[in-house]
Parts: structure tokens; sequence; C-alpha cells
């Protein structure tokens, strides 16, 4: 039951969707065909699925681990912003020097400024016990108006024609692409390799079993000595580092420098990726994959049916919400209740007996 | 049993009208077990009756389908000779079907009366229902405070919450499963008293328990069951705790005896803690002294509230700290030490709460020996040896007979009794040099109770400082070489037990805490 509600959320969202696009005055099922068929038929196509499958699965699959252990991450945006920041910093301040070493220094970079930025919630919840809920939240917009102070500042390609942008990254600074005519690059791979890892800390390692515990059961997570303090920190640097890594394999990536948009709200969409799949690494890299084609069918049905835009934050918002209800369906029983007779509230009564 | 006179029931008059709730070949199945197999049961009007079995003998579900939560799959219910589906609880209590429950069903961020007020069905405002329930509290002599918040309660003073709030709605059938488990002796005594006028007044009771000096004390008759099946029936006032108990259990039980034995070197000590606490409605810890030596049990009496939390997560490390004194593991300064700290220097603990504290309910068996064990073997490198952890749950399994599927089954799946014996196994085989041991039998059968009894005998014979703090006096003269009363916030001295009388213990018990 519990595997299959994310199942019946997708047919309901798609039931939706179709209601919606006949709403905007368009044929339901070649509007669907075009939203979730059509960029699957091309190899270029199939490219672009990986591609932006990559960022979500990366954010989904740190942020699961925290999910697990109660530890409420939402600021993923905010640490791929960082990471972006961090490594991009690498490849245009130490890049020349550092030659071929240069993009294994920048994907660590990413990961630790992606870190960095999950600490301050960090630290805030355990000295003096702040909601990470909120304070990541709001980190989000401080690291994205950092990018914009840097660039408009001292970052920004002096040849560029006063664009808010960095200058380009060389070609040893690019992750390599999977194949040629593709975009999906190296980055797809790590995330394959970073679901494996999750997996085996997750259910091999004792630190995968505290978080566990503290996420089951707090107490018997006290009881048993666990730190919480080590718990949250855990949570939030392992989130804040894969986001980290999303944000350097999207700037060394398809973009290929630090420009004022980098994501498009993978760091969120990534919370809905680890719910529909089950906080589990296998569902998390299935539902990422579902993730990323309705950004690609978002952009379309924009292109061939001028729908806008909104159409992708639509299907992921149905998809959350088909997700939540069904889970609740899970575990509760929806119950007509005939009218109630209230009773009365009486001393005990004295029975009339032989 | 047939629907006879029952030889021996003193209201003979009663037994002339219909029986109050008659059970007749209820059969109730589960996938894995037949919790209930073609038993019968009839409760008079105005009757006590006992209901008693070990753990797993189909009590619980039988009074499940008597207040209308679990549906038999064969068999009859009849209500003042009137047959009736009892399809839902709401129900059972239109009939005037009461139960208070053995696990307490109260909002722990919610006001007594406001807990209260969402199980009656009627709407009322919270001012005239804190009336009735002072009112009623006073009545029954079971004190509780209606504006208190239930998160800060113990287990005793919430389960008189929900005492309580059966007893308001006037039910003419009243189901208690377990109720005394955590009243002073002198509260019991007040307990019966009202449970005997209830009955009087024609109130039937439907007394669930394990504590056979109880159903002999206070029932009229007494239905027992075993394995599922009728054991039989019998009046229990005239039977011995050992013939009840044969009759449950299927054949004699050995008893547990201390030997005598010269006690060691001083393994955990008091000295003067002092702690103030950090909850609201919670007990300062007053000036503590106590020693506990190698080779001895020292008991804790005392009612839930009095400060039995707070000394526990003292003692246990999982709130470490102190305002003044001293708390010596070993002989080191450990009240600043953390939980797996005081592990390692060898003191293992079994909590009050099984569920959520004491094992993850969502886990199986093997993964909640991981949960404190997880330093004995089951680790390479940070690695889990999951075969390593699947082997000690097994043993545990094995040496403290608990039923379950395998060592992987889910600690949820398990009876109370069951998992209290796993936890105390998973602590015991820890190998520890203290062990301190919360409310070891609360809600256990007695031959559970007797097992895990026997444990902590074992581990003090083999040497090891063992302190156990309980409700039940029963329990603390049997096992302990000495007792202390914690009452307030403050701890007596510790006197050897065969010094003390349960009156006299049960005064000082009663003495500070207003009975």
């Amino acid at each position: 039951m519990r595997f299959g509600a994310p199942l019946f959320a997708a047919l309901a969202m798609l039931i939706t969707g179709a209601c919606v696009f006949a709403a905007m005055g368009q044929q339901p099922f070649s509007a669907l065909y075009l939203f979730f068929v059509d960029p699957l038929m091309s190899a270029y196509g199939m490219g672009e699925l990986l591609l932006k499958a990559t960022p979500l699965m990366l954010c989904a699959l740190g942020l699961a681990h925290g999910f697990r252990a109660n530890v409420w991450n939402i600021g993923a945006e905010g640490q791929l912003t960082l990471g972006a920041i961090a490594g991009g910093g690498v490849a245009l301040f130490w890049g020349a020097a550092l030659g071929k070493f240069a993009l294994p220094v920048m994907l660590c970079a990413g990961v630790l400024g992606g870190m960095a930025w999950a600490a301050i919630p960090a630290v805030l919840r355990t000295r003096f016990n702040t909601s990470e809920i909120l304070v990541s939240l709001m980190l989000v917009y401080i690291a994205q108006f950092l990018l914009v102070y840097l660039l408009h500042g001292a970052w920004r390609d002096p040849e560029g024609f006063n664009y808010p942008q960095s200058k380009v990254f060389e070609d040893s600074q690019i992750l390599p692409t999977l194949a040629e005519g593709m975009r999906a690059n190296m980055a797809f791979i790590l995330a394959l390799v970073l679901a494996g890892v999750s997996w085996i800390f997750s259910t091999r390692t004792f630190a995968g079993y505290r978080m566990l515990v503290a996420g089951l059961a707090p107490a018997a997570a006290t009881y048993a000595g666990f730190s919480e303090k080590r718990n949250i920190w855990l949570a939030l640097l392992i989130g804040g580092g894969a986001a980290g890594l999303a944000g350097i394999s999207e700037v060394a990536g398809p973009i290929g420098r630090l420009q004022l948009s980098i994501s498009p709200g993978y760091g969120f969409a990534a919370i809905i990726v680890a719910f529909v799949g089950r906080l589990h690494p296998l569902g998390i890299v299935l539902a990422s994959l579902l993730m990323s084609l309705l950004y690609l069918g978002g952009e379309s049905v924009q292109l061939s049916l001028q729908l806008p835009s909104a159409v992708t934050g639509l299907f992921q918002g149905t998809l959350l919400f088909y997700l939540l209800a069904a889970d609740l369906f899970v575990g509760f029983r929806l119950r007509v209740k005939p009218r109630a007779v209230p009773e009365p509230m009486a001393r005990p009564q004295t029975e009339a007996t032989p | 049993m047939t629907n006879g006179a029952v030889p021996g029931t003193p209201r003979v008059a009663l037994t002339l009208a219909a029986p109050r709730l008659a059970l007749r070949g209820i059969v109730k199945r589960y996938p894995s077990v037949v919790a209930n197999d073609g038993i019968d049961l009839v409760v008079r009007a105005g009757e006590i009756h006992g209901l008693i079995g070990e753990n797993g003998a189909g009590k619980s579900t039988l009074m499940k389908i008597a207040y209308g939560v679990v549906r038999p799959d064969a068999g009859e219910i009849e209500w003042e000779g009137r047959a009736v589906a009892l399809s839902s609880p709401a129900e059972a209590r239109r009939l005037g079907i009461g139960m208070v429950f053995q696990h307490f069903a109260l909002f722990e961020t919610l006001t007594v009366a406001e807990n209260i007020a969402l199980s009656l069905d009627g709407k009322m405002d919270l001012a005239s229902l804190s009336t009735r329930i002072r009112e009623v509290s006073r009545h029954y002599g079971l004190p509780i405070e209606p504006d208190r918040l239930t998160h800060s309660m113990s287990v005793g003073e919430r389960q008189r919450v929900e005492i309580v709030r059966c007893l308001l709605q006037s039910p003419r059938l009243l189901i208690m499963d377990e109720p005394t488990s955590v009243l002073t002796p002198q509260a019991v005594t007040k307990l019966f008293e009202t449970l005997r006028r209830l009955a009087t007044e024609g109130v039937s009771i439907l007394y669930v328990s394990h504590k056979l000096d109880e159903i002999r004390a206070l029932c009229d008759t007494a239905t027992v069951l075993r394995g599922g099946k009728l054991a039989g029936t019998a009046v229990p006032r005239n039977e011995t705790n050992r013939s009840l108990a044969r009759m449950m259990v299927g054949s004699d039980l050995a008893e547990c005896r201390l030997q005598p034995r010269d006690a060691g070197e001083v393994r955990l000590e008091l000295r003067d803690f002092t702690r103030r606490t950090r909850e609201p409605f919670g007990t300062d810890l007053k000036s503590l002294c106590l020693e506990v030596r190698a080779g001895e049990i020292v008991g804790i009496a005392g009612v839930s509230g009095n400060g039995q939390k707070e000394l526990l997560a003292a003692l246990s490390g999982e709130t470490p700290g102190c305002d003044s004194g001293a708390l010596l593991i070993q002989g080191q300064p450990a009240e600043w030490l953390g939980a797996t700290a005081r592990r390692e220097l060898g003191l293992t603990f079994v909590p009050e709460e099984r569920l959520g504290r004491g094992a993850v309910p969502a886990l199986s068996l093997a993964d909640n020996a991981l949960l404190t064990g997880a330093r004995k073997g089951m680790l390479s490198h940070g690695i889990i040896r999951h075969s390593a952890s699947r082997a000690f749950a097994r043993a545990v399994i094995e040496s403290f007979k608990v039923k379950c599927g395998s060592e992987l089954s889910i600690a949820s799946s398990l009876s109370g009794g069951n998992l209290q014996k796993f936890i105390v196994g998973r602590e015991v085989r820890l190998a520890p040099k203290i062990m301190v041991v919360a409310q070891p039998t609360w809600g256990v059968d007695v031959g559970a109770a007797q097992l895990i009894h026997q444990a902590l005998i074992d581990l003090r014979d083999s040497g090891v400082a063992v302190l156990v703090i309980s409700e039940e006096l029963d329990e603390l003269f049997t096992l302990c070489d000495r007792i202390a009363v914690l009452a307030e916030g403050t701890l007596s001295a510790a006197s050897p037990t065969n010094a003390l009388t349960v009156d006299s213990v049960g005064v000082m018990m009663a003495g500070a805490s207003h009975g």
C-alpha cells in the first residue's frame, strides 16, 4: 500500500492534468502526449531527461537522509546555489593554476559550499533550538542575493557587456558528457553512485541506523545515548553537501558559467522527489526521472501549444497533493458518521434490583 | 461453562435475572493465531468477575470483543438477555459498557479536562466538566487535577484519569484492564471499596488482572483463559494463588527466592544528589542518598509522580546533570556523563516505556538489539554486522522465551510482556555491572514476571548491582535485599527487606503523597 500510493498519485495527477488541459481549450490526450511522451521520442530528449533528473536526484538523496531522521532541511535550493558559487569561484580564480585537477577540486568545493550553507541552520538549531525549517528556507533567498551581489560586482565577466554573469569556464572545467550530442554528463553517473552509497549508508552503517532511530522514536534514540546534535549536524551536512554537488554540476555542466539563474527550483522540487520516492534511494531515482519529465513536458507544451510555464509547477503541486492524500487514506479510513446520539452524563445510577 | 448457577455466588437474588453480559462460544482468528477459541463468559448484574490468564491467553481480544473494538468470527453476545451485535465502542458505551484500558489514549498536550471532554459524545463546557471531575475523583478517592497538562503526568496519574473518565459515563458494566498496577496498597484498598460499592449499586465489573491476590480479595467469580481457550471458572476466594496459577499456566510455577549473600563493593552511589526539575509539574529531587552494592538488589518503592521519572532520567544519563551532590558509577563521578558513557562504565537500564523508548516500534527485534547492544560485536568499522545482531536477538528470544515469529518480527507486533522480556533480556545479555530497571513487570503476566524476576535474581547472584524502581510492593518484597521509598522527591534510607512490612512501606509511600 505504502508503495502503491505514489503510483496512485501519478495516475490522479494525469487525470487532473487532462482536465486542466481541457479547461484551457486543448485536446486533453494530444496535450498529454505532447507533455509526457513527445519529449522522450528522441535521443536528445532522453539526454535532457537524464540531465534534469541529475540535480533532482542529488538533492533528493541528500534530503531524504534528513527527512528520515526528522530533520527538515527545506533549503536545498540555497545550498545548491552556494555549491555553484563555491565551485564556480574555484574555476574562476584558481582554474588555470589547478590545470587538470580543476574539475575535481571544483566538485569538492561545491560540496563544501553546500555543507557550509547547511551548517548555519545546524548551528542555530543545536545552539539556540531555532527551527531548521525556517532558517534553511530563509537562507535560500540570502544565497540568491549573494549570487546577485557577486555577479554584479567582483565576479562579473569584464568582457561580458555588463551582463551579470561570470566568464565562461574552460573546457577542462566542464563535466564530460555521457555521449556525443547529449547534454547529460558524468554528474548523472555520480548521482547513481550516490544513490548506491545512500542505500548502503542507511541500511548497513551504524550512523545511518542512528539517524533512522532518531526519526522513528526520538525517546529511544535518547535512551540509547545517540546524540541529537550529531544527528542534526549529519542530516544537514549530508543534505547540504549533496545539494552543493548538484549546484556545481549545473554550472560546470550545461550552464558552463555562473549566472543569475542556476536552477529552476530543483532544490524545492527535490523535496517532492524525496517523498514520491518514499525516501528510498531506488524510489528517488525513479521519482527524479518523473519529475524531470514534468520539466521537459512543461517546456514542450510551452513551445508547441503556447501554454504558460506554470503548467510544470501545477503538475508538481498536484503530484505532491495526491501523494499526501493517498498516504492519508493508506493510514486512515473515511467513514460517514451517523448522527451522534449525545450520551447524557449522569451520576452512577442505582439499578432497581430485587 | 454452562449457564447454571455459580456455586458460592453471594448475591443469589441477582442470579435469577438475565446476566448483564453473556459471551457464548466466542471465536476470533488472526492470521497466525486463534486468539479466542470457543470462549464462554457470563457476568451477572452487580457481580465482580475476574478474568485471568497469561500474556497471549486471549484476555485482551476477549475484552476488545466485549467493548465492540473487535468483532468475533463466531459466537454470540447477549446484553441483559438480548442478543446484540457490538459494532463499535460507541455502541458499547450506549448500552452502558465502559472500559479502562491498560494503555492510555490521552493527548499529551491537552489538560485532563480537555482529554476527558474529547471522549464524551455530548457537548459540555470545561468549567462544569472540571467540577464534575473533581467530584467524581474525590468520591472515588482518585485525586486528579483537571487543569493539569497530561504530558507531565506519570503513568499512575494517567491511569487515574482513565478510570475517572470511565466513571463519568456511569457505566453498568465496567471493564477494567489491569487497573491497580500503579496504585499504592492503600489506594488499591480504596479502589476496591469503590468497586464493591459500585457492585452493590448494581454495576457489574469485569476485572482483568494478573495479580492473583487481588482477584481473590475482590472477585465473586473468575474465568481463567489459557492459550486462547477456556481453562475453567473458579470462585477465587475458595482457591489459593497456587491453584489459580496452575489453572492459568497449566503447570506449577517455580517460586523466586533470594538466597542470602553478602553484598560486595559499592557500584552505584547517590550522595546528597539534588536536582531541580526542568519540567512544569515535575518533582525536584531533594538530597537523595543511596548505595547499591555488587550482588544485591535494592528496591525503590513509591507511586509514580513522586520523582521516579526524574530519578530514572538522572540515573540513565538521558538528561545528565545535577545541582549539588554527586552520582558515582563504579566510584567515578558520573552526574554529567551521557547515556553512552554510562553504558561504557557498565550501567544498563530498562525504562518504564517499552515502545518508543526501550524499543523502536517500527523496527525488527534484531534491529532493536542494535539499539543498546551495538558495541557488543555488532559493528565493524561502523558497518552493521546484521548476522551478529540477529544472533544476539535470537539468543535473547531463546533464553527469555520471547513469543514472536522470529528475530525479524517487528517490535510493535509483540505483546507488552513479550517485548518487556526481550528488552530485559537484551540489557541482561550486555553483561552489566549495574542494572537499573523501572517497573520491570508492569502489565506483564505471572509467567513472564516470574521469568524476569528470576533473571534479575540471577544477575544479583552473579555479582551485579541491581536497582529496581517499582510501584508493586509484592514485587519489591520478592526481589529486594533492601528497600527505600521515594515520596515527593525525598528518598528514605534503605532498610533490609525483612525488617519491613507491606503496611509500613505503604504508610511511607502514602504519608507524603496524601494517599
